[in-house]
């Protein structure tokens, strides 16, 4: 028996579904930020077991789906260099920028790799001294401390051919530009366990007194999101408005101090494009004026690539849940999987792709 | 460089080494080099009546009359890498790929054909181990190698070597398996666990970041699925998940069939370490290959002989029912009931398997 078996246990999750059930009472809308938990429901099925009275909303949560469309076409201009290998994390690679994707980069020549972390990355470029090794650096605040890591220890070692290509993004200014918005729906918030993990939930604290609402901290094994979602009924059904830890196992209050110090030493706040939604202040870390020689827009000179994203998407409205995928003019005609337009059809989690595959067997 | 210098670097001695330990452009030429590796590798292992003719062709008209025999063939390329993996190797998969293709037809795999691109520099040890593990891999599956091609290529022409092989089989009267042929109540029966030889092999290439003691379960099928013909004579049928997994391979069915399938995953038979390497790579076993396990749809009142006969069988051991053919439809899909009870449809893999990052 494995640790995960607890939480996948059929008899606590249908124990957990009925306690929903008897605790709800009204419609709510609950956010679940994170991708690897929409992943998550729709891996296990959980939307069907859950009373209709709760509606999940898919939220932006997935860096890959986020990444700007400018960013990408610079991370394939990178990667496009004849002395470059491009390092990044495995499901980056099919995103589609405005021609291609880094893929097709590979395909005519390019030397694109896949590595599970930034230190693979900083290992390929102490082995090729002839190349210039560059990382691509996406991710919430759960990637953040390895790839601050990379910079730091390339930095130490003077491995000048190391640089990191930085789109990081973080939680709370979404659930900020989220929860300011007037056609808002949320209620209730999942908040993700592993960016919590790392970062506490000290900063979830104001948003909740904020905007009142509910936030759980919660993890991604079924009985973690049926405990999340409990959580959160609980404090909608009382009118409270707090910040619950559901995922106990994994997240401290103050989360994890050193990973903190780490992401500070190499990063410092920015305002930063999301893909299908546009800019949200202070929402991205780049790389600290210290650490600029890594920088790889800088050492590539890309600044000129400007990308404009679709204007007939309305993947943000979707990522918000104030549109169906249906509702956009876009939805199965021009945009597709196979050549999405916006945030929403770019992973196989998004809304926009669910519905495009669950489509499928709605029309029969 | 000028050209004075390039003419040297032309220059070769005519006499080859006599004791080469590397496989070199010469062993490609057709010429004495070639007849030497054809001597002391293939045919010190290949060895049989048919290939030692020495033809450009091999006769393969069966000595007795084909009665109503149909005949089935096959091909297959491989380019695995890592060359040598826990559980086997690319000649053993070479050998078992083509075996199980004819296989799937219900047929029995006679003959198969193998040809070598070979990269220049490629020690000949490893060849000749490669091709001791496919002579093993015949002599499992009961079929021999009946004509056989090497091309060398340049240095970095090639990943070292690639094996394509090619088979016939015979398939006998009254066997019609195909992927057309599953029909609503029908019984899907897997042979045994999924995803261990993906996996056997991203660990091999040292891609996992950390150790497992999987191997691939690489085999030639042929003797499990007469057992399992003789047991439920009626399968309807046949396909082994290699690339793609088990997800792939019902998703292809459900499109020629024109049904839904409906899997229970609880009874996934899926391996702790195979598990536990696809939870922390953000892998789904479902979509890992396999080379040894074989998927068989089978009328629901076959199942229970189907199932006793496939765990008397080594290859067959851990056989389970993992779900059923539910109905007809213009819209075929595969749906899975999931562990905790919810129902989740399972799709096809598009394009490569990559690991999820959030």
């Amino acid at each position: 028996m494995t640790i995960n078996d607890k939480y996948r246990n059929r008899e606590l999750v249908q124990r957990t579904i009925q306690e929903i059930k008897d605790t709800v009472t009204q419609k709510w809308h609950i956010m679940e930020i994170c991708g690897g938990q929409t992943h998550a429901f729709m891996q296990y099925g959980l939307n069907d077991l859950l009373p209709e009275e709760i509606e999940l909303i898919h939220g932006p949560g997935c860096p890959v789906c986020v990444t700007s469309l400018e960013l990408l076409d610079k991370a394939i201009a990178i990667a496009s260099h004849k002395d470059v290998i491009f390092t990044s994390y495995g499901d980056m690679l099919r995103v589609p920028g405005s021609e291609k994707d880094l893929f097709s980069v590979r395909a005519s020549g390019g030397d694109v790799r896949v590595v599970y972390s930034p230190i693979e990355a900083l290992k390929i470029a102490r082995d090729n001294p002839e190349k210039q090794v560059v990382f691509f650096g996406i991710g919430f605040e759960t990637t953040a401390p390895a790839n601050a890591i990379s910079v730091i220890k390339a930095s130490e070692q003077g491995l000048d051919n190391y640089s990191m290509l930085v789109s990081h993004v973080r939680v709370p200014p979404a659930m900020h530009a989220i929860l300011s918005s007037p056609m808002n729906k949320v209620q209730g918030f999942l908040a993700a366990g592993h960016v919590c993990a790392v970062m506490g939930f000290k900063e979830y604290e104001t948003i909740s007194e904020k905007y009142k609402v509910p936030i759980t901290v919660t993890g991604f094994e079924p009985l973690d999101l049926l405990l999340g979602i409990l959580q959160t009924i609980r404090m909608l059904e009382n009118g409270q408005f707090q910040v619950k830890n559901a995922y106990p196992r994994a997240v401290k209050y103050e989360g994890n101090i050193q990973a903190q110090a780490i992401i500070s030493k190499a990063f410092s706040e920015c305002d930063r494009q999301w893909r299908g939604i546009g800019i949200i202040p202070m929402s991205g870390w780049k790389l600290r004026s210290e650490f600029q020689a890594f920088d790889a827009e800088i050492r590539f000179n890309v600044d000129h690539i400007q990308t404009k994203e679709s204007e007939i998407c309305i993947s943000g409205l979707v990522l918000q849940g104030q549109k169906k995928p249906f509702e956009c003019p876009a939805f199965r005609n021009i945009c597709t999987p196979q050549n999405p337009l916006g945030a929403t059809m770019v992973s196989s989690e998004g809304a926009c792709a669910a519905y495009y595959r669950y489509g499928k067997q709605l029309n029969e | 460089m000028n050209d004075q210098n390039k003419n040297f670097e032309y220059f070769t001695c005519p006499i080859p080494l006599s004791k080469n330990k590397e496989v070199s452009i010469g062993h490609g030429s057709g010429g004495s080099l070639t007849k030497s590796l054809i001597d002391s590798v293939f045919l010190k292992y290949f060895s049989n009546p048919i290939l030692d003719q020495g033809n450009d062709f091999a006769d393969i008209t069966p000595e007795e009359s084909l009665n109503n025999f149909r005949i089935v063939t096959s091909t297959d390329a491989h380019v695995v890498s890592p060359i040598f993996f826990p559980g086997g190797d690319i000649g053993r998969l070479a050998v078992a790929g083509t075996v199980n293709d004819i296989s799937m037809s219900g047929g029995i795999p006679k003959f198969l054909t193998a040809s070598f691109i070979i990269e220049e520099g490629f020690p000949i040890k490893q060849l000749e181990k490669i091709a001791e593990s496919m002579k093993t891999c015949t002599e499992e599956a009961q079929v021999v190698i009946v004509a056989g091609d090497t091309k060398v290529v340049q240095k970095g022409k090639a990943d070292r070597i690639f094996i394509s092989t090619a088979g016939v089989g015979f398939v006998p009267e009254g066997i019609r398996i195909n992927g057309a042929s599953a029909r609503p109540g029908d019984s899907v029966i897997i042979s045994g666990t999924i995803g261990d030889h993906g996996i056997a092999v991203l660990a091999a290439r040292n891609e996992l970041g950390f150790s497992t003691t999987i191997t691939s379960d690489v085999a030639p099928l042929n003797h499990l699925v007469q057992t399992a013909i003789e047991a439920a004579p009626n399968i309807h049928v046949l396909r082994d998940p290699t690339r793609g997994g088990v997800a792939t391979t019902l998703n292809e069915i459900a499109l020629q069939s024109n049904v839904t399938i409906v899997l229970d995953e609880s009874q996934l038979p899926i391996h702790k370490q195979v598990q536990g390497a696809c939870d922390i790579l953000g892998f789904d076993p479902l979509y890992v290959a396999n080379e040894g396990k074989v998927i068989l749809i089978v009328p629901q009142q076959e199942e229970r002989a189907l199932l006793n006969a496939l765990r008397q069988h080594p290859l067959g051991k851990e056989a389970i029912k993992i779900g059923q053919v539910e109905k007809s439809t213009n819209n075929p899909f595969v749906l899975m009931t999931t562990i905790i009870g919810g129902t989740r449809i399972v799709d096809v893999l598009t394009g490569e398997m990559l690991p999820r990052i959030c």
